[in-house]
């Protein structure tokens, strides 16, 4: 028996209903269950389940549940989503749950905004938070470039900084904000212009011993000439001012020239020293940014641990595919890979002419972004929900022009609770069909997932792992063999 | 700024987020978000508007500093020139063909009362023609009308006025409750009682006025918000305070004791009127609010029985217009909910100045209209300081520690929110002629606030 319902008045982010969703599904006699907001992606995802869905607003509630009994299904929905929402308290008096970022903050007296609402509405959200007086992190992707320009404007106004939109990562004063590693306090504070870029960086130098005192996100665009670099400036700026930071670091990829002219002018100017990160063609790489603030630091540098797999080598003849979840790594893995193989095709290529088709599909080597915003909407990202990540590794895996998998995992705080076990049925699969599989793993020891812990569970399954992407990606090329 | 400071958190979205923050033991505060109504566009240029906060922030200036003295009592036709056969009501401009039972009633009876017309039906006849009659909005002339609202050129006006910024405002002497004018009733008793508050109520209380100082009606509002009256649904204590200021000078006049016994007799038999005083002197607070470009402060909210409107600060006098909401609540004797009318009456002039509904706290026995508790009256009202600019300080409500009522409803949060502004009101019958059928409980309809958000998109500044 199938059902598909839509609910008005209904909002409830979606990292809760995948929640819900697999919950529902989990339930004896309940073939599927899909209950999310109706997004075209997510329509589109009740179709290729075969659910016949009627047309919807994004602001509904689809609920899609095939089972032998739908009544029972639907009963175990409304359950979840009753425990899902907040009720206010209902104490004798007590002011109910606020409602917008301004008046949160008025009654909390909070110093920083966490912005995560879906991309359309991020702008106005931010700008409360803004006008708040709040140190402004916009998580969102899908926020259009103009807001961004008119939200850093308003942050430079207000005497504040924006972090983001599209920022994943920031550390402030020794608290993960979105996706973040738990690192040990230190001297070095970090400007990314990416997520994960920032993520392995800090998890390396932490690996290393060296602390972070804080890493503010500016949003992978802020380096474009259309943005300028304002939360760059803004950042380089706040962190030269910061007693506990003593050397600085900006993670990005190439920026346009003339702002990194500026960027550099304005590193040049401070007292704080600055070191830079940039990702591209003939650049460092993550892992020797990495050593060379470790050494810049006082510390001492050894190359990442890694431990080899099980399958010797990969289809004879085979193509390399990449599955990532974070953005920077996939194009981290991409310019390590095409300076040995020439054409990397993706959905962020390097090369415009690199680019797959619509339909993703592999074309030669190949590495896809799942972070990659057309595919988060709607959705949750897969560094929370791996779900098709684990659906393309399979069938990756089936592909008989598959040569190498290179996969990353990305522990750390907002991460899913255990993305190794998410993995590990596949890894099996492709180790039985032999087909190597080199992981990088990006974590820290006070990590919530327990790094040794996942490390040990993709080993154990076969894979070979590294804790520096670069090496990772340079392992696979290696399990490639010649590339003829 | 400074990063040195400890983080405390606000969120809006994925309560993961959130999570990860309470597991590092940060201070969080959850944003209860939901997406806003309206266009995403139209939002982000209104919220991206450098004018928006300060131009609030004058807005609530003006609104807090206004005033609001008694000055005078007189006719219509005098003080707002309302010539034979001009007629005001509540709400949005609406024709005759559009108007509500109560609205036609109350224009029929304003026909039969003025004279303009012999029977119900010749008035009907010459209101569908425009035979000699034409009507606008109070609000199109600074004033207020409770309900249907009419004031027609013979009725007494009360006539207030701001010294901070010399505007005045004007609204009509309260009927009474059941079988009046202003719910759609216009039999004969209904006439004969509105020929008295001409003939002795009116020159009665504008010889009290003038024989004294200006009454301070701000004054007492601030004293009967701390009564236990919102000012609205409620102004028992008002009613009585204000009496209390006219009933020497009454008393001590030429008038026959037997019209002084009577017009005190109704006066304090009539828990409503000092409604009519509120009514203009929330109208006085909101219009020195009126016309600030950039601001999305709502100057009005009134309704007439078929349409609500509303104006803010950033807009002057357009009316932002959709069908009115009906209002639940409590129903007289065998009146029930198909026999109420839509939401009408310019008074949710009240809640736009802050008190009424958003100052439901103070008077619990509102709630219970609706079956509600003490602690839902105390929830709506700390509900509407999140979709207002600012509090006022003179207006303290005891059960929340003397904090003032939540004052300018901003468009912005309440479009951002879905948090419509809480109206507390009466209940017309929807069948002209039939008077009050009850009181409770309403909101407008957001569609109001969208429009208005595209309108203030349309003048917002880069």
């Amino acid at each position: 028996m199938r059902s598909v319902q839509l609910r008005r008045g209904t909002y409830v982010d979606s990292v809760t209903l995948m929640q819900v969703s697999r919950r529902v599904a989990a339930l004896d006699g309940v073939t599927s269950a899909l209950v999310a907001m109706a997004t075209e992606l997510n329509l589109d995802l009740a179709a290729g389940m075969g659910f016949e869905v009627p047309p919807a607003s994004p602001n509904e509630l689809l609920v899609a549940v095939e089972a032998v009994s739908v009544d029972a299904a639907l009963a175990e929905v409304d359950l979840a989503l009753l425990e899902a929402s907040r009720p206010a308290p209902s104490g004798f008096g007590s002011a109910p749950a606020p409602v917008t970022v301004r008046s949160a903050a008025a009654r909390s007296g909070a110093t920083v905004a966490l912005v995560s609402t879906p991309g359309q509405w991020a702008f106005a959200d931010a700008v409360d938070a803004l006008d708040a007086g709040l140190l402004t992190m916009v998580f969102s992707d899908n926020v259009p470039l103009e807001q961004e320009v008119a939200l850093k404007e308003h942050a430079a106004r207000a005497g504040l900084l924006v972090m983001g939109p599209d920022c994943g990562t920031a550390v402030v004063g020794g608290v993960g904000l979105g996706f973040a590693n738990v690192v040990r306090p230190g001297p070095v504070g970090i400007v990314a212009a990416s997520g994960t870029g920032a993520q392995h960086l800090m998890a390396l130098l932490d690996g290393a011993g060296v602390g972070v005192s804080h890493c503010l996100g500016v949003g992978g665009r802020d380096l474009s000439a259309e943005v300028a670099g304002r939360s760059t400036l803004r950042a380089l700026d706040l962190l030269d001012a910061d007693e506990a930071t003593e050397l600085v670091v900006v993670v990005s990829k190439p920026p346009a020239p003339e702002v990194a002219e500026a960027v550099r002018a304005r590193a040049a100017s401070l007292g704080t020293p600055v070191l830079f990160g940039l990702l591209g063609a003939g650049r460092p790489d993550l892992t020797e940014t990495a050593a060379a603030v470790v050494q810049a630091a006082g510390g001492r540098w050894a190359a990442p641990e890694h431990w080899a797999g099980q399958v010797p080598a990969g289809r004879p003849g085979g193509a390399l595919r990449g599955l990532f979840v974070g953005g920077t790594l996939c194009d981290e893995a991409m310019l390590v890979a095409s300076a040995a193989l020439g054409r990397v095709s993706s959905n962020i290529p390097l090369d415009p002419a690199w680019a797959v088709g619509d339909d993703l599909a592999s074309d030669g080597h190949t590495m896809l972004d799942f972070g990659d915003d057309r595919l988060t909407r709607g959705r949750p990202h897969p560094m929370i929900d791996g779900a098709l990540r684990v659906e393309r590794l399979r069938a990756e895996t089936e592909d008989p022009t598959t040569g190498v998998l290179l996969l990353d995992v990305v522990l750390g705080l907002g991460s899913a609770d255990d993305p190794a076990a998410e993995l590990v049925p596949a890894l099996h699969a492709a180790r039985a069909a032999g087909v190597p599989v080199v992981v990088s793993v990006t974590g820290t020891r006070d990590d919530p997932q327990g790094l040794r812990g996942q490390v040990a569970a993709l080993h154990g399954a076969g894979a070979w792992v590294h804790l520096s992407n670069a090496a990772a990606a340079r392992c696979a090329l290696d399990l490639l063999g010649d590339p003829a | 700024m400074n990063l040195s400071t400890p983080p405390a958190v606000v969120t809006a979205g994925a309560s993961l987020l959130a999570d990860a923050l309470r597991a590092q033991a940060v201070d969080v505060s959850e944003v209860l978000w939901q997406p806003p109504a309206g266009d995403p566009a139209a939002l982000a240029a209104v919220m991206g508007d450098p004018r928006r906060v300060p131009a609030n922030a004058r807005a609530l200036t003006a609104m807090l500093a206004a005033e609001a003295h008694l000055v005078d009592v007189v006719p219509a036709a005098e003080a707002l020139g309302l010539g034979p056969g001009e007629f005001l009501h509540a709400g949005p401009p609406v024709e005759w063909d559009r108007a509500s039972g109560p609205m036609r009633g109350a224009l029929v009876g304003a026909m039969l009362f003025e004279g303009l017309a012999a029977t119900p039906e010749d008035a009907e006849r010459r209101l569908a023609a425009g035979d000699g009659v034409s009507w606008a909005p109070c609000h199109s002339r600074g004033a207020v009308g409770p309900m249907a609202g009419l004031i027609t050129p013979s009725m007494w006006v009360f006539c207030l006025r701001d010294p901070s910024t010399g505007h005045e405002s004007w609204c009509s002497l309260n009927e009474g409750l059941g079988k009046v004018l202003r719910y759609g009733a216009y039999g004969p008793e209904v006439i004969e009682r509105l020929h008295w508050m001409t003939a002795v109520l009116g020159p009665m209380l504008q010889h009290a006025v003038r024989a004294g100082d200006p009454v301070d009606v701000k004054a007492i509002v601030a004293q009967m918000i701390q009564m236990g009256d919102e000012g609205h649904n409620r102004n028992r204590a008002g009613t009585l305070m204000f009496l209390r200021e006219v009933l020497p000078a009454m008393i001590d006049s030429d008038f026959a004791q037997a019209d002084v016994a009577a017009a005190v007799r109704f006066v304090s038999g009539n828990d409503h009127f000092f409604l009519n005083l509120v009514m203009p002197a929330c109208k006085l607070q909101a219009r020195a609010a009126a016309e600030i470009p950039g601001s999305t402060v709502v100057t009005v909210m009134a309704r007439n029985g078929t349409d609500f409107g509303i104006q803010t600060a950033g807009t002057g006098d357009t009316w932002f217009t959709a069908p009115a909401n009906t209002p639940e609540g409590l129903f007289l004797g065998s009146y029930g909910p198909d026999d109420a009318n839509p939401d009408i009456g310019d008074s949710a002039i009240t809640e736009t100045a802050g008190i009424g509904g958003l100052a439901m706290a103070t008077a619990p026995a509102i709630v219970r209209f609706v079956g509600g508790s003490v602690p839902d009256a105390l929830a709506t009202t700390q509900r509407m300081y999140d979709i207002t600019v600012g509090e006022n300080p003179a207006y303290g409500i005891p059960i929340l520690e003397f904090r003032g009522t939540p004052t300018g409803i901003d468009v912005t949060a309440v479009v951002r929110s879905g948090v419509l502004p809480q109206i507390n009101t009466g209940m017309a019958g929807r069948v002209a002629g039939t008077g009050q059928v009850g009181a409770g409980l309403v909101t407008p309809p957001m569609p109001c606030f969208t429009q208005a958000l595209e309108a203030l998109a349309a003048r917002s500044a880069r």
